[in-house]
């Protein structure tokens, strides 16, 4: 086995994991919280790509040409408006169904995926989009023609990932506010009967999910740099994947199974094929519908009485 | 001008869905006094101090807390004008530490800066939840999970506490030291309404006693009147 391939795997997996991560922190939360699948999570991500090259050309407009300026301000952007889409979404998709059976709320978050999709691929086109690429450069080690590399774009993932799941694994488990979202999760009337409006809680957590998608989104686009209005499907259904396999409702599970499915994936790229990877995720979903339900970091799951 | 009672239900009634719970029922407590509704499984006795919460709001009557109509106000609303409920199974947040737990109770309280005093009184009262302030709440005994829904809903200094069924699957010994505990609450000038299958123990530690059957109030009276009371005695405390 080469060496340096697996290394190039396995940087490439980490990548790739990290990302997975942060948006099935979104289905996991969302989860955790009011019990349903948000199957329009995938598509608030798409739309995070589109608000990229958008953000990055009003930027550009306006004459700002520094990568790190360009790339943050972006970030913000994305990340307001993509969360505030999150929290909409909830309110008018899901709010009115909160006290339906359990399919009725999934059927609607297939509804938003569908109206999403079709809409931004009216109003932006079918065709691929593009942004241009900000951030040069890439760390080498090996020889001119036997090496693995990292490139600086990568390294940029990497690091804003961790800062992002650092971030919100501390404003979960040491402010007020996480321990609203907490406890909300526990039990949600007693939340109330303390004083939580738990209404305020659910949006929130809609809102927290959806700015990670967004995070993502934003560093995905940078790195890859083409996108269309179907990225959200594979990445989505990629994303809850982890989120099932580290045990959905876990946080930590999120993170963990977005970066064992990034690194499963790529190795299973790298070595066996690279053209049945997505067939790979999928059969890996099956096997943990089937022999571990619960996933790797979460609870049996025990039927709500 | 007589004094207004601190809650004041008039002519509530309440129904889940199609099923009606409470028919028109009046109660009061006053302001200091220890108040206890006593009455069998399935009386309704949860129901009228959910109802309190508007979880569910009842379909007529209303509601007074202090003079404010609390009728159908949100649930999140209503805990911020001075009432604290220790529910029916305590309903502490298992996954939560102790300490996590008894901030929860501070939520209702715009004004927090009591926050270090009031700690110090509930873990005087409960020295077992200082000992063990740092560890999950689901894996502290039932009593000691009881002293910590207590400890939560005093976190707001209520000047109203609903405590339903703080006896339910605790030990005798713990039972007693819980009301002991009460009685101390009580003499700080906490208001006390404490619903109740253990009549006995109820009794003795209230000033006056309602009965519930069925959804009515069937009885009222002091609670040394009750205890010694025929049909209480025959239907709540065993008698013969």
């Amino acid at each position: 086995m080469d060496l340096y391939v697996l290394g190039q795997q396995i940087v490439n997996g980490l990548v790739l994991g990290s990302t997975y991560g942060l948006i099935a922190v979104g289905y996991t939360m969302v989860y955790g919280i009011i019990g349903m699948i948000n199957f329009a999570h995938g598509e608030v991500y798409m739309v995070s790509a589109y608000l990229t090259a958008i953000g990055l050309a009003v930027l550009a407009y306006f004459g700002i040409s520094s990568p790190w300026l360009l790339i943050s301000l972006t970030m913000v952007f994305a990340i307001l408006f993509t969360s505030l889409l999150g929290i909409t979404i909830e309110r008018l998709a899901y709010r009115p169904l909160r006290k339906a059976n359990r399919l009725a709320p999934l059927i609607s978050a297939i509804g938003v995926s569908l109206i999403l999709q079709n809409y931004v691929q009216l109003s932006q086109g079918a065709k691929n989009q593009g942004v241009p690429t900000l951030i040069e450069g890439v760390f080498r080690m090996g020889s001119e023609d036997h090496f693995f590399q990292i490139t600086y774009m990568q390294m940029l993932i990497v690091v804003v990932a961790l800062i992002a799941m650092g971030l919100l694994n501390f404003v979960v488990q040491k402010t007020a506010l996480g321990r609203a979202c907490r406890a909300t999760q526990q039990d949600r009337q007693m939340a109330q009967i303390l004083g939580i409006d738990t209404d305020k809680v659910i949006a929130l957590v809609f809102g927290i999910g959806a700015a990670l998608a967004a995070v993502a989104g934003v560093l995905i686009t940078l790195n890859y740099g083409s996108f269309d209005f179907f990225v959200g499907f594979v990445t989505g259904i990629k994303a809850f994947t982890a989120a099932v396999l580290g045990g959905i409702g876990s946080l930590p599970g999120a993170m963990l199974g977005g970066i064992l499915l990034g690194l499963a994936e790529s190795l299973f790229s790298g070595f066996v094929n690279s053209d049945y990877k997505d067939v790979f995720a999928f059969a890996l979903l099956v096997g943990i519908l089937i022999f571990r339900p619960s996933g790797l970091l979460g609870k049996p799951s025990v039927e709500k009485v | 001008m007589k004094p207004t009672p601190i809650l004041e239900l008039k002519d509530v009634s309440v129904a889940y869905g199609p099923t009606k719970v409470l028919h028109a029922v009046n109660l009061h407590v006053m302001p200091g006094e220890i108040v206890t509704l006593i009455g069998s499984n399935g009386a309704g006795k949860t129901t009228l101090l959910k109802s309190l919460y508007s979880a569910p709001a009842p379909y007529s009557g209303s509601i007074f807390l202090n003079d404010f109509d609390i009728t159908s106000i949100p649930t999140h609303e209503v805990s911020k004008r001075g009432m604290s409920l220790v529910p029916e199974g305590r309903r502490i947040f298992p996954a939560m530490s102790v300490v996590e737990n008894l901030a929860m109770g501070l939520v209702a309280c715009a004004d927090k800066s009591h926050e270090q005093a009031t700690l110090k009184k509930i873990y005087e009262l409960f020295p077992r939840l200082y000992e063990r302030r740092e560890q999950r709440a689901g894996t502290l005994s039932g009593g000691e999970q009881q002293m910590l829904a207590i400890g939560r809903s005093m976190m707001a200094k209520p000047r109203l506490l609903l405590l339903d069924e703080p006896s339910l699957g605790l030990a005798p010994l713990i039972v007693k030291a819980i009301f002991t505990t009460l009685k101390q609450i009580a003499a700080d000038g906490t208001t006390i309404f404490i619903v109740e299958q253990n009549a006995n123990q109820a009794l003795k530690l209230a000033d006056r006693a309602y009965v519930l059957a069925n959804g009515v109030i069937t009885l009222t009276g002091s609670g040394a009147e009750l205890l010694s009371h025929d049909e209480v005695r025959k239907a709540y405390l065993g008698a013969h």
